[in-house]
């Protein structure tokens, strides 16, 4: 088990949410879980780089926030995708997209790869 | 005297419930799955169920990891439903049982040794609410008293299964110990299959979930020993969600009389469904 992470990691494209991660990601996750509140997502998409600069997100995170980056807040940022999910509400992407990111892929290609199409949250 | 006269298995997947609130019912895509709620549906209220109490795990909808139980039940009268950034779905606000709450809490605390976080205010995530209103009536209110209990199954060290299920029988017994004639259901929520994150991202595993659901019936006390690599490993790292089951499962009587199953797989989660009651 590493120290840094709290997990081996031998699960192939997995990143266990440990604590170590969580407290990796305080910030940037307590930033994505103010979005439940009305008030601040149209705060945030009034001045996203200011919404952020109040909630103390570094500048990488606020870089890969802006680019839509979830593959790297996951994997490098500490982020929760349970968390990260909440800024679909802003960005008006749902799980899929999030999860297509994360692999490489266009939603489009992903849901190539699905049974059935549902209409989700975004 | 109180008395658990049903266990529901069920998942809990949030498009399920933009499918109930768009009536999408009975379109090709989700048919499939609500037609297979129906009979349980009619199932529990013809059991005259009152309670219910709802092992589930909040989704950052109100509970934040910078303080994060392992154990949370709500004790109040009811229950906001929350906004998880999208809005506050259109649905009446839980009903809850306070006395009902604190009887358990004592019961759990004091005789089987439980260290629960008691919450008077809870918002109610998904977790609960996703498959709820597909389980019981609820215009114009809510059919049923519901004891929402919350399970840390994100932030690891997450508990065992075998406390889970531990917690399951201790919540038999303390339904059993009530002095009022409330008749309970048990709902074990959350699974099948799936992962949300990473390259992994959209794993299922069809095989695994119906073994689950055979094991979860017939042989429950297999899957006690399982570590959370396991399940992680076959049913996808959000997938360890199933291990929530097992609580509604050891509150039951060893054999079980099945009343009926559904299973789905639609897009990025096994959805699964199980109803069942002691052996006579």
């Amino acid at each position: 088990m590493s120290k840094e992470t709290g997990h081996s990691d031998h699960i192939p494209g997995t990143h266990v949410f440990t604590g170590q991660r969580s407290k990796r990601g305080l910030k940037l996750n307590r930033f994505a879980f103010s979005l439940n509140q009305a008030s601040n997502r149209e705060a945030y998409l009034q001045d996203a780089e200011a919404y952020m600069d109040n909630c103390g997100l570094s500048s990488w995170e606020k870089e890969k926030v802006l680019a839509r980056d979830y593959k790297s807040l996951v994997e490098e940022g500490g982020g929760s995708i349970y968390m990260l999910l909440k800024l679909g509400s802003v960005t008006g992407e749902g799980l899929a997209s999030l999860g297509a990111q994360q692999r490489g892929e266009t939603k489009e290609e992903f849901m190539q790869t699905r049974n059935v199409a549902l209409k989700e949250n975004e | 005297m109180g008395k658990i006269v049903a266990g529901v298995g069920t998942s809990h997947v949030p498009s399920i419930g933009v499918a109930y609130d768009t009536n999408q019912q009975l379109t090709p895509e989700w048919k499939p799955l609500f037609d297979g709620y129906i009979p349980a549906k009619e199932w529990l209220k013809e059991k005259g169920v009152t309670h219910a109490i709802v092992i589930y795990n909040d989704h950052g909808t109100d509970f934040f990891f910078d303080k994060y139980p392992t154990f949370a039940m709500g004790a109040a009268d009811e229950y906001p439903i929350g906004d998880e950034s999208f809005g506050v779905r259109d649905l009446p606000s839980v009903k809850g049982d306070t006395d009902f709450s604190f009887h358990l809490a004592n019961e759990l605390v004091l005789k089987h040794e439980f260290d629960l976080t008691i919450c008077q205010e809870m918002l109610m995530d998904h977790g609960l609410l996703a498959p709820y209103p597909l389980l019981f009536d609820h215009e114009p209110d809510w059919s049923v008293k519901t004891v929402p209990f919350n399970v840390n199954v994100l932030q690891h060290p997450l508990p065992t299964p075998r406390r889970l299920w531990k917690l399951g029988q201790a919540m038999r017994q303390s339904v059993e110990s009530y002095p009022e004639d409330v008749r309970v259901a048990i709902l074990g929520t959350g699974g099948l299959s799936h992962q949300l994150h990473g390259t992994r991202f959209g794993h299922m595993n069809e095989a695994w979930d119906k073994e689950f659901l055979d094991r979860i019936e017939d042989d429950p006390e297999s899957l006690l020993d399982i570590p959370h690599d396991v399940w992680m490993e076959r049913g996808g790292a959000e997938a360890v969600e199933m291990m929530m089951w097992l609580t509604m499962r050891g509150a039951l009587t060893p054999e079980v009389t099945k009343i009926h199953r559904n299973y789905y797989l639609p897009m990025l989660t096994g959805m699964g469904l199980t109803v069942l009651e002691d052996a006579a």
